[in-house]
């Protein structure tokens, strides 16, 4: 059994390695992969906040995905064309600056996810999970329908958004970029598991009635997680658009919302780098059996099934033993 | 606007309705009986309406396609129960969800290997095609009165099964306490697979009777599966009466929404406006009737946990 921190440290050092190994190989398709486990790890490590640390079955956290997604197009959509967002009740414009997309990702996901909050956990357990699937529905077919902003074909940017500082259209400084604030975001759902906070949250979720009891509200701390989950899997959205330079309603899509929480379950619910882990192996069946077989979906399934029937704790917990490691 | 129109269209609504009974009920049966949440219904649905175009395909009859769609389900149905799903009864429910989800990537690209990526055609028997005349002179298609009518036949066979027979009673009971009916001498996991295999025969003659208006093709279960599952948490899951009043509501809401709510705008609004604001708002409709549905009563209509 490998020591769970030997793990996380090798998962971070292979997210440095690779893409060194792909510059001096001269293979910048392995960048844009591992772009894209980047901003899915960011995605799943919020949603874990609410699954593996408030226990709340979302399966439709693709909304904010989406809401992230299409922040990020539509500000850059008028940046492009040179029009106004909205003139009233004051002028707002489009930027193609990313800390301001990234800004406005965040905000729009965590409103977002405060009122689906409040409305959800008036529910649990099942009706929980069916009620955010409804409102991720909702969301998809709201995307499909608004032609304004590309309908069902999604829209299209034609340049990668700026950072200051930095040249996005290189793709080892994109990747530089995401990997970042992934760290980030692991130090922040690092630091939340262990303050008063988090302790608070594993505990509502584990015997909410003695949470209840000590004078803390349990509903209260779970509406909080899920909006800070909602706001990072938001601004995943918003990096995922970049990397595409395109968003559409798949975005919002139920589907999506599954393959954010296959990442957790593949890499391991409730541990740090659980989604990090799962993310970065989901990539690799993708491209890898992907070129094998056009049907590479079923073999998918089939490990999903084992990993789900016989493997409690994803692939972590196969290798580090079940007992999580909060240190 | 006029009143035949509207009547057509609650005849529409009514038979959209009545086909989302037939998913929502197997999901809602096996939900109260063995408390799991199954997403892999709507490939038991695809199931169906593959079969039944394959043996019509071969046989020429659309009859002997609903037997075959009916039993091919059942069968892909009690298989899956043996296979895969006995495993997940003690499992929460996100294991649940993860290896259904699993099960419905493994159905979809199966279906797609064997059968291709293009949609099969399944026709409406020659008996049951072209419209027929209501009273009041309403010119309606026989084969969507005849759904109706099999719908409301088959909610009839579901109650008198449930109400009046030893399965029944066994059924309700597994509901309340499978431990008791356990050590009463039935076989549970017996039990458990028949009813999985109803649900699923039901979901496959939803697929089969849909997929004659419809083109048979992947992916056809999964916008399905989701209205059937707003339909439970509407009726209130584990509740059949629950499942035919939502299957209605959303039925109606979905289809009266989609027509009138783009008129009704037109009375404040200029029509390209009304037309765009009404479309989003009627396809995002029936969930915002659940959304309604559940902030109102938390377990549903007519649910009795939450």
């Amino acid at each position: 059994m490998i020591r769970e921190r030997y793990l996380n440290a090798l998962t971070l050092a292979l997210f440095v390695a690779i893409p060194f190994w792909a510059i001096t190989a001269d293979e910048p398709f392995t960048i844009t992969l591992m772009t894209r486990a980047v901003v899915f790890a960011i995605a799943a490590v919020g949603l874990n906040i609410a699954l593996g640390l408030g226990g709340l079955v979302s399966l439709g956290h693709a909304v904010f995905f989406g809401l992230g997604g299409y922040a990020m197009g539509i500000l850059a959509y008028h940046a492009q064309n040179y029009t106004a967002l909205t003139e009233w009740p004051f002028l707002i414009e489009g930027t193609k600056s990313m800390p301001v997309i990234w800004l406005a990702a965040i905000v729009v996901s965590s409103l977002a996810a405060l009122v689906i909050g409040i409305l959800s956990l008036r529910t649990a357990g099942v009706y929980f999970i069916m009620i955010t699937l409804a409102f991720g529905q909702m969301f998809f077919f709201f995307a499909i329908s608004w032609a304004e902003y590309g309908g069902e074909d999604g829209l299209s940017i034609y340049v990668r958004n700026g950072f200051p500082g930095l040249n996005t259209l290189d793709p080892i400084q994109f990747y530089g970029l995401c990997l970042g604030l992934l760290c980030l975001v692991l130090l922040f759902a690092w630091r939340l598991s262990g303050s008063p906070f988090g302790l608070a949250l594993n505990a509502a979720r584990q015997v909410p009635v003695r949470v209840e009891t000590a004078g803390l509200d349990p509903v209260r701390l779970k509406l909080v997680a899920f909006v800070l989950s909602g706001a990072i899997t938001g601004l995943a959205g918003a990096l995922f658009a970049d990397l595409n330079r395109f968003v559409s309603p798949t975005m919002f899509s139920w589907q999506t919302s599954g393959e954010i929480m296959i990442f957790i379950i593949l890499g391991g619910v409730g541990r740090l780098f659980g989604p990090v882990v799962g993310a970065l192996v989901f990539v690799a069946l993708e491209h890898w059996l992907g070129g094998l077989s056009d049907f590479w979906h079923i073999y998918l399934g089939l490990l999903l099934l084992v990993i789900v029937l016989f493997g409690r704790g994803g692939l972590i917990g196969m290798l580090c033993g079940r007992e999580a490691v909060h240190d | 606007m006029s009143l035949i129109l509207l009547i057509e269209q609650v005849l529409n609504g009514l038979q959209f309705g009545i086909m989302l009974f037939l998913m929502a009920a197997g999901l809602t049966l096996i939900f109260g009986v063995m408390g799991l949440i199954n997403l892999a219904h709507g490939s038991l649905y695809m199931i169906g309406a593959f079969c039944a175009a394959a043996v019509a395909a071969a046989t020429g009859s659309f009859l002997l396609g609903l037997i075959g769609a009916l039993a091919g389900a059942a069968i892909a149905g009690a298989l899956v129960e043996l296979v895969v799903i006995r495993r997940l009864y003690t499992k929460d429910h996100l294991d649940q969800v993860l290896a259904t989800f699993a099960l419905i990537l493994i159905f979809s690209e199966g279906t797609r290997w064997i059968f291709g990526s293009f949609p099969l055609f399944l026709n409406v028997p020659e008996f049951l095609s072209g419209p027929v005349t209501l009273p009041g002179g309403i010119e309606y298609p026989l084969y969507r009165l005849t759904l109706i009518a099999v719908g409301l036949a088959v909610a009839i066979g579901l109650w008198l099964l449930i109400s009046r027979t030893r399965l029944g009673v066994q059924i309700r009971a597994g509901e309340n306490d499978r431990e008791m009916i356990a050590a009463l001498g039935i076989d549970i996991a017996r039990l458990y697979t028949i009813v999985f295999a109803l649900g699923a025969a039901l979901a496959g003659l939803a697929g089969a009777l849909v997929g004659a208006i419809q083109s048979v093709q992947v992916g056809m279960g999964e916008p399905v599966l989701i209205l059937a599952f707003v339909v439970i948490v509407i009726g209130g899951i584990g509740s059949i009466k629950g499942a035919l009043v939502g299957a209605i509501l959303v039925g109606l809401t979905d289809t009266l929404g989609g027509i009138f709510l783009p008129e009704f705008l037109k009375l404040f609004l200029d029509p390209s406006t009304a037309t765009s604001i009404g479309s989003s708002l009627a396809s995002m409709a029936i969930y915002i009737l659940m959304a309604a549905v559940l902030i109102l009563r938390p377990a549903g209509l007519f649910g009795a946990r939450a």
